[in-house]
């Protein structure tokens, strides 16, 4: 059966995503509150993989639970944290109970994160992930044996529009396109005359591009993300905006920002659909959707 | 090529010791030399450290190349005092302690922690430039290594983390794949980074790993 998520890649609609993020624990509640916030109202909902190198509840067993919850999930899974006979198992595992999407991501080095003295695995890299999901789709395993039961997955990747020098990225992209990357999920765009040229660029090949959304909280966040989040340029004119406000409007301000963004992408059918991201500010993901009048 | 040591704090080189009272101090005359962590005069500091420490140093020798068979003549020199020591404080990379390990049986205590195989770039700049991997793709590399220059060892291009050709990890560190689309394009062979590189072989020669050349 092909995944909820692909039927809307295909429809030709404008596709939205969001994501939630796994505890650090097994204190399931604040994610299933998410994912019951979310689930009806998004295309899909990512479940990050230990994101930053953080260690937390599965990606795997956050996907089970929005399946539980009748969601539908995009599972990311990363490189990071285990070798090739753990990735493709997990691939197994994960379709027999019934999550259809994943995210194929090289991770996050280790020392970013919160086990810095962890041995960083990277046996695979996210394009040979995908390769590793077209194979085992095709019914054989990395050691060239046959299954007994294929998966089938929609499998995506991500990209970085604002990458600086960009044309390694973009060569890594059109590489994951030809491994069969039938969705991307971008890092955080601001500047839509760029990723509108991004897009020009983009358009030529056969594959969905979901812009990457990322709430800005405040004018100090904004600040940072562009300073130090590789690949995030935030234009001054948004620092600008923001600053304008009282600090307690400015996580309204940037709710606005957000649904602006969204409306414009949108409106000029300038990409596929948005992937938004709230860091920690789930709740208010439906504000956006109605800021995008989406909703 | 060097082998690239650091010197362990002196704590931890008094825990390794704790019960062996006499110790043979071996320096070596090559790499811990060029890296300053055990040529002569960190010999004779090591000297004062353990004497410091309530120790009695019964000799000390810097050999000229400890991982060669040099080792076994300057084991033979030094053998009364050896005989007199309780353990041998090695200055020498983890190469040194192997091949003394061929010709003593006391306790060989490294006083050095061996990093890695390196060049010297710039004068007192050492990098890590061979993983000894088996399988070599520097010359679909522009010549850089993205085993070693990439901290996550990536072979088909630059991962989400680099920004203005640094690196994730290390803002001061180059992204090795910046340098290779570079130097790629300068030579007019990015196709080269366009090709699919399949998962690695971490088995080319599998641990313990040993060949015989006929």
């Amino acid at each position: 059966m092909v995944s909820r998520f692909k039927e809307a890649l295909d429809s030709g609609k404008f596709v939205v995503t969001s994501e939630v993020a796994p505890p650090k624990g097994t204190n399931l509640e604040k994610l299933l509150h998410h994912i019951d916030l979310l689930k009806d109202k998004v295309d899909a909902l990512n479940i990050t993989d230990h994101q930053s190198s953080v260690m937390r509840f599965p990606s795997l067993g956050g996907a089970l639970a929005v399946i539980e919850k009748g969601g539908e999930p995009i599972m990311q899974m990363t490189c990071r944290d285990r070798n090739r006979m753990a990735l493709e198992a997990d691939l197994l595992f994960a379709y027999s109970r019934g999550i259809k999407n994943v995210l194929c991501l090289t991770g996050d080095a280790v020392p970013v994160g919160d086990h810095k003295e962890a041995k960083g695995v990277f046996d695979l890299d996210s394009l040979q992930l995908l390769m590793t999901v077209r194979q085992l789709t095709e019914g054989q395993d990395l050691g060239g044996n046959n299954l007994d039961g294929a998966v089938e997955f929609c499998a995506g990747a991500i990209v970085t529009p604002e990458a600086q020098p960009i044309e390694p990225q973009l060569i890594k992209f059109e590489k994951k396109i030809e491994a069969g990357a039938e969705f991307f999920q971008t890092q955080a765009i601001y500047d839509l005359e760029n990723f509108t040229k991004f897009m020009d660029y983009a358009r030529q090949f056969n594959t969905k591009i979901l812009a990457g959304i990322v709430l800005l909280s405040s004018a100090r966040m904004a600040k940072y993300m562009t300073e130090n989040v590789p690949g995030i340029f935030v234009p001054q004119e948004l620092i600008d905006e923001l600053s304008a406000v009282p600090k307690e409007e400015m996580l309204a301000k940037g709710i606005e920002i957000a649904g602006r963004t969204i409306a414009a992408l949108k409106k000029g059918a300038v990409c596929d659909g948005v992937h938004i991201m709230a860091i920690g500010r789930e709740e208010v993901v439906p504000d956006i959707l109605a800021a995008a009048s989406l909703e | 090529m060097k082998s690239i040591t650091r010197q362990k704090s002196i704590e931890d080189i008094q825990q390794s010791l704790n019960g062996l009272d006499k110790i043979f101090v071996v320096g070596c005359g090559t790499c811990t030399t060029m890296t300053k962590t055990g040529g002569i005069e960190q010999v004779e500091e090591m000297k004062g450290h353990l004497q410091e420490m309530g120790k009695r140093v019964t000799g000390t020798t810097v050999i000229p190349t400890a991982c060669d068979d040099m080792t076994e003549v300057a084991m033979k020199e030094n053998e009364q005092f050896i005989r007199n020591a309780d353990a041998i404080l090695s200055l020498s990379c983890a190469l040194g302690v192997h091949r003394m390990n061929l010709y003593i049986d006391k306790p060989i205590i490294p006083a050095v922690d061996t990093l890695f195989i390196g060049v010297e770039e710039t004068p007192g700049y050492f990098r890590e430039a061979c993983a000894q991997c088996g399988q070599c793709i520097l010359g679909e590399t522009a010549g850089i290594c993205p085993i070693t220059a990439c901290h996550k060892g990536l072979v088909n291009g630059p991962c989400g983390g680099t920004n203005n050709g640094k690196c994730e990890v290390d803002k001061e560190k180059d992204c090795a794949w910046t340098l290779i689309y570079n130097r790629l394009k300068e030579q007019g062979r990015l196709d080269l980074m366009r090709r699919y590189q399949p998962p690695r072989n971490h088995h080319v020669v599998p641990r313990p790993r040993a060949i015989r050349v006929q």
